[in-house]
């Protein structure tokens, strides 16, 4: 309900942006986090099914005038695919850990690579969504409306996550990130079920991607493909806590709070933003590796103990 | 109800499996025994689905499953533990059991609902909600049991769950294990400590260097000079024999 009512409290243009960009990245963060965090299937190419998401609803509504709405949903299943096709193969040849995270990096950057040289995918230059307002268009004169539109997303990313936590497969998949073998042994297809959690992601990362490209109305390569997104997309539930259904939203409130102060204090100079991802990687999976959920679970047991004395 | 014949697996040079052939019945605790590398552990990573075998075939309750999957393996009835206990850390106790109950009942409740009764079985339902990493030894090797038997399987195989454990844990799994048995389930169990071997078992096979050379009820095992020259070297038994002839005199 607080949610619901932001835009009519809150009329500055500039942290309905910041809450946009909060609601946004809480969503992929969730995506990898079911992926990363669930499973246990660490990736650093999130952007292969980010960017692809983003090119297909672009390529779609240029090209043939598809409804940008539609281009969600395109999106989604765009990201499906590709999720699925690097999921099959990285998984048929059980590739886990560090060979799972480069694999994922390896897709990402051969995307990033085509979309810089391919034709329709306007090259280096990007492809610029034409301005046209209307809510069938998925355009909004104000902040507002792409503010629902982020919260809803937002929200159907922390209702799957939710509801995975609460199936067979969120418990297969749990089971998977504490051991494998012991998952296979006690009947559980560990194949299927990595495949279905890197296609859920993927769908997920994907409708991100397209929303980012109705957003800004531009995309090139370097931000749909770049190892930035990947990056911003796992700092998310790393951050907020792994395998949490709050973690991501936690996440990217801290990282994108602490971003834009960071931005104030120190100006916007280029490679900022990485340093500062950077430093903070380091700093939390040093001293929180369970992230912000897992201090919030130390704190309230704390007082729980303290409550039972 | 298992079957194997003619099994062979080799790794690199070595024969770990060698042309083993056994069969335990519906009903039964058969135990395999055996020293240090004998190749028990392997044997059950073939029949289970681990492994793939170089040769031979396991036929699991009339179907050949030579070489599927374990998860399929599983979802037939035949199940294994491990040895070193593979417990899912950062989950529950009711949780990690939820897992094998997941592969019989679909919806979330249900399976910790049966979970919960599972735990009873083995005398951890004090423990359900406790973290598996937070377990003894002991519990953690009870976890492994339950974790299994909550897949529903037909077939068990056991490998050495005495193992670090105290007597008195010792008795008490002894107690779940043919409490299990009492239940249904066929018992093939990986065993060291041979009093558990003696109390539980029906038949013994014993394995050294890959091959069976020997099988028959727990007592007579003990007493063929093959057997104690496996364990304790060649020449053992016809020591033993004149060292006891010796002290009679």
């Amino acid at each position: 309900m607080v949610a619901l009512a932001v835009p009519y409290v809150l009329r500055s243009d500039f942290w309905l942006g910041f809450l946009i960009t909060v609601l946004l990245f809480a969503a992929l963060g969730m995506a990898w986090n079911i992926l990363g965090g669930y499973t246990g299937q660490f990736s650093f190419g999130h952007a292969a099914f980010f960017g692809t998401g983003a090119y297909t609803t672009a390529v779609l509504h240029i090209g043939l005038g598809l409804n940008p709405w539609l281009g969600l949903a395109t999106a989604a299943a765009a990201g499906g695919l590709v999720a699925l096709l690097v999921g099959y193969l990285s998984f048929r040849y059980g590739l886990r850990g560090s060979y799972f995270a480069l694999i994922t990096l390896a897709f990402a950057e051969v995307l990033r690579i085509l979309a810089n040289s391919a034709e329709f995918t306007g090259g280096g230059v990007g492809l610029y969504v034409p301005l046209d307002l209307g809510i069938a268009n998925l355009q909004f004169a104000d902040k507002a409306g792409y503010y629902y539109v982020a919260l809803a997303f937002a929200v159907l990313s922390l209702v799957v996550g939710w509801m995975l936590e609460r199936s067979r497969l969120g418990a297969q998949m749990m089971a998977i990130r504490e051991n494998e073998d012991a998952a296979q042994a006690l009947g559980v297809d560990t194949f299927a079920c990595k495949l279905k959690a890197i296609v859920i992601s993927g769908a997920l990362t994907g409708i991100g991607g397209a929303f980012y490209t109705h957003y800004y109305l531009y995309i090139d390569p370097g931000i749909a493909y770049g190892p930035g997104v990947s990056v911003e997309i796992l700092l998310v539930p790393i951050i907020g806590g792994l395998g949490t259904v709050f973690g991501p939203l936690a996440g990217s409130a801290v990282l994108h709070g602490a971003g834009e102060l960071a931005r104030r204090l120190m100006g916007d100079a280029p490679g900022l933003s990485l340093i500062f991802y950077g430093v903070l990687l380091v700093v939390m999976v040093r001293f929180m590796p369970e992230g912000l959920m897992g201090v919030v679970w130390r704190i309230r047991r704390r007082s729980e103990t303290q409550a039972d004395a | 109800m298992l079957e194997v014949r003619g099994l062979n697996k080799s790794f690199g040079g070595l024969l770990a499996v060698a042309d083993v052939s056994l069969r335990v019945t519906e009903g039964d605790i058969v135990a395999l025994v055996g020293p240090n590398g004998a190749g028990k552990t392997t044997l059950f990573a073939l029949v289970s689905g681990f492994l793939r075998p170089d040769g031979g075939t396991v036929t699991f309750a009339g179907q050949d499953v030579t070489g599927l999957a374990p998860h399929l393996v599983c979802a037939r009835g035949l199940v294994r533990t491990f040895q070193v206990v593979q417990p899912f850390g950062r989950l529950s106790v009711r949780e990690n059991i939820a897992v094998g109950a997941h592969l019989r009942f679909a919806e979330r409740g249900e399976a910790m609902a049966r979970a919960a009764t599972v735990a009873q079985r083995v005398g951890m339902s004090h423990l359900l909600d406790r973290p598996a990493h937070a377990l003894t030894v002991a519990a953690r090797k009870r976890l492994e049991l339950a974790r299994a038997l909550a897949t529903e399987p037909r077939l068990l195989l056991l490998d050495e769950v005495m193992a670090g454990l105290n007597p008195t844990e010792m008795t008490e799994m002894i107690r779940i294990v043919r409490g299990i048995h009492d239940g249904g389930v066929t018992v093939f169990l990986i065993e060291h400590v041979m009093q558990a071997v003696a109390s539980l078992a029906e038949r013994v096979h014993v394995l050294n260097y890959g091959r069976l050379i020997a099988e028959g009820a727990p007592a007579e095992i003990a007493r063929m000079p093959e057997v104690i020259e496996a364990y304790l070297g060649h020449g053992a038994a016809e020591r033993m024999t004149a060292h006891a002839a010796g002290g009679s005199r």
